[in-house]
């Protein structure tokens, strides 16, 4: 087991390099640069900042350079924010970021788990449509639909929350719901269709016939086993939280690293781009190293060698 | 003898005629009401998107100076002045766009679809049967595609070629075809790989090696039409995804380029308006909701149909 982990933590390597290379190359292969503006600079401007920021070096001198200093801890430059560098720029918006992933994460699993497990013990009943209901809602509703729909009713109509902002707890509500709405419903609809097939196994009716109590048979026979394959998908889960979530920062205007990533492509700052898209590559990675391991631990007839 | 014929009688109900899987699975199917309601939407909303400018007599780019000069600017409510769906801020007629919006999202969800089918499925099967080094070239690739976030991916390719021939083609949507079904072909191959692997060992496999069957034609004919079940529920809960992958791309601004208006840029546009004519949000949300609705329902639907032994399982 440790040396699975190992080497999947070493195989991270390679593939964050690729991101890299990738997300490097195909910054640069588009037409336009950091300097493109409406009313075009003067050539001679456009040749000292290249200068200035070692724009007119080859790319790959420039991603060597790029690499050696985020190697180092240096995210480099921001084009745009000519005050700040992107390491004070991801320092200053990671805590948002982390905060709403975070909290959507916990509410979707806290959430969707026990919906679907209470939808498939009361399998077409009253419950089962409830819960029902509500996945239908998170999967017909994108998350930028469903922000805009929380905001006009419980910021404009009911004044419940503010509209936007992050500035405590009530500004934390309808963000984190919109951004789980979708993973509440997915792993709701997955949570119940592996409760089902649970219901159906042997050692099941086993523990029936045996006269134990209802109440420990879903606990212990039905819940721990149905919730093995739930685990598979909280990785793509998170990644979608991940991505997700810059939509959620621009509509609510919360001060996340989210919020400059798009609008850090248009401008070709390359450096936040870079630094984003390792970021969350990376977060994405580690997350679906996580879960890999989380599962071999609840489900001890997998060993990974 | 009488009695003798009589007891070789075929007992109630075994005397049916035998079916097709593919009747069988219809049948299934069309006892399934979700996955009815659900076909039946897609097949309207497909109907819309190749007939939709025959439905309306706005073009979706035809601005109503009249009505807009009526009203003084703002947005037309519905069911007035000729307009079924109202109007937007600029005098558009929102039934139309959104009838143009169905034509974008079900192109959509037919291009990215035969993108997935005719890279993910040749891989998956290439690397499912041959193993080895293929195998291990596509599982690799998976690697880097699984972690490299897949919104993030598709925004990356959409802005850096925005202004080449590329990113104008076919009022910008080649772009977002091509960006989304490099992200979406993986899944089909693995889901491919690992239908070959398992059938790979299978009995009838082995006889037709043993008589000589070419490679290519085991796998043509022996194994893929044997995987083809997931693959078409796959291919179904894929669409809802390319919708809302590029909805949300509309919605952030990239993509189709204007006039043209996805559902996504609707409900972008339909936002800055929509304390005061909140229609201009609620229709396209309503349409998006019904297409991610109906191709969900009808893909579950059709998962229940072709193996029932999965029945329920996602």
């Amino acid at each position: 087991m440790t040396a699975y982990i190992i080497r999947r933590v070493l195989w991270l390597i390679p593939v964050l390099f690729v991101v890299s290379v990738i997300t490097f190359a195909l910054m640069h292969s588009a037409p336009g640069g950091p300097w493109q503006r409406e009313k075009p600079l003067p050539a001679a401007t456009v040749a000292l900042l290249d200068e200035k920021y070692k724009l007119d070096q080859p790319v790959i001198v420039q991603y060597l350079t790029w690499a050696g200093n985020m190697l180092t801890g240096d995210l480099g430059p921001s084009y745009k924010y000519r005050s700040r560098d992107v390491n004070d720029m991801v320092a200053s918006g990671i805590g948002p970021t982390l905060q709403l992933g975070v909290m959507a994460f916990l509410l979707s699993v806290l959430v969707g788990i026990p919906l679907g497990v209470i939808a498939a013990l009361r399998q077409n009943k009253v419950p089962d449509y409830l819960a029902t209901g509500i996945s239908v809602i998170g999967i017909a509703t994108p998350s930028f639909v469903l922000a805009f729909l929380l905001v006009l009713i419980f910021a404009s109509g009911l004044h419940w929350f503010p509209t936007g902002g992050w500035r405590g707890p009530e500004t934390w509500v309808m963000p984190t719901v919109a951004l789980a709405a979708f993973p509440i419903a997915q792993i709701a609809r997955y949570t119940r269709a592996s409760m089902l097939e649970v219901t159906r196994k042997d050692y099941v009716r086993t523990a029936q016939s045996k006269g134990l109590k209802e109440r420990s048979i879903v606990v212990v026979h039905m819940i721990r086993n149905a919730l093995i394959p739930v685990v598979t998908i909280l990785g793509p889960i998170f990644a979608g939280l991940v991505t997700g979530s810059f939509i959620i920062e621009t509509i609510y205007s919360i001060p996340g690293i989210g919020k400059f990533y798009v609008n850090s492509i248009g401008q070709r700052d390359y450096g936040v781009i870079m630094a984003m898209t390792m970021l969350y590559a990376a977060a994405v990675a580690v997350m679906n190293l996580v879960v890999d391991i989380g599962y071999a631990y609840i489900d001890p007839r997998i060993r990974y060698s | 003898m009488a009695t003798r014929t009589q007891a070789l009688e075929v007992p109630a109900g075994l005397d049916a005629k035998p079916t097709s899987l593919w009747r069988d699975a219809f049948g299934r199917l069309v006892r399934n009401r979700m996955a009815v309601v659900g076909g039946v939407i897609v097949l309207i909303l497909v109907f819309l998107a190749i007939f939709g400018p025959f439905l309306t007599p706005y073009p979706y780019s035809a601005i109503d100076y009249k009505a807009m000069a009526a009203t003084g600017g703002i947005p037309v409510p519905p069911l007035s002045m000729g307009h079924l769906f109202g109007t937007d801020n600029l005098g558009h007629d929102l039934f139309s766009r959104i009838l143009d919006g169905a034509r974008i999202s079900m192109t959509v969800a037919l291009v990215v679809q035969v993108v997935v089918i005719f890279i993910g499925i040749p891989m998956g099967a290439a690397a499912g049967w041959f193993g080895g080094r293929m195998d291990n070239l596509l599982m690799r690739i998976t690697d880097v595609v699984y972690a490299f976030p897949d919104l993030l991916f598709i925004i990356l390719l959409s802005i850096s070629f925005k202004d080449t021939w590329f990113g104008g083609a076919v009022d910008g949507l080649l772009l977002v075809f091509v960006a989304i079904g490099i992200v979406s072909w993986v899944t089909m191959a693995r889901l491919v790989r690992g239908q070959i692997l398992s059938l790979k060992e299978t009995e009838y496999v082995e006889a037709a090696r043993a008589i000589g069957v070419s490679d290519f034609r085991i796998v043509s004919r022996h194994l893929l039409p044997n995987a083809i079940g997931p693959v078409i529920v796959a291919i179904t809960l894929g669409i809802p995804s390319a919708i809302l992958a590029e909805s949300t791309l509309a919605f952030l601004g990239i993509g189709v380029n204007p006039p043209r208006a996805s559902w996504g840029t609707l409900i972008n546009d339909g936002s800055l308006w929509m304390s005061s004519t909140p229609h201009m949000l609620v229709f396209p949300a309503i349409a998006i909701a019904l297409a991610l609705l109906s191709f969900t329902f009808l893909g579950d639907g059709l998962r229940d149909a072709l193996d029932p032994k999965l029945k329920g399982k996602q």
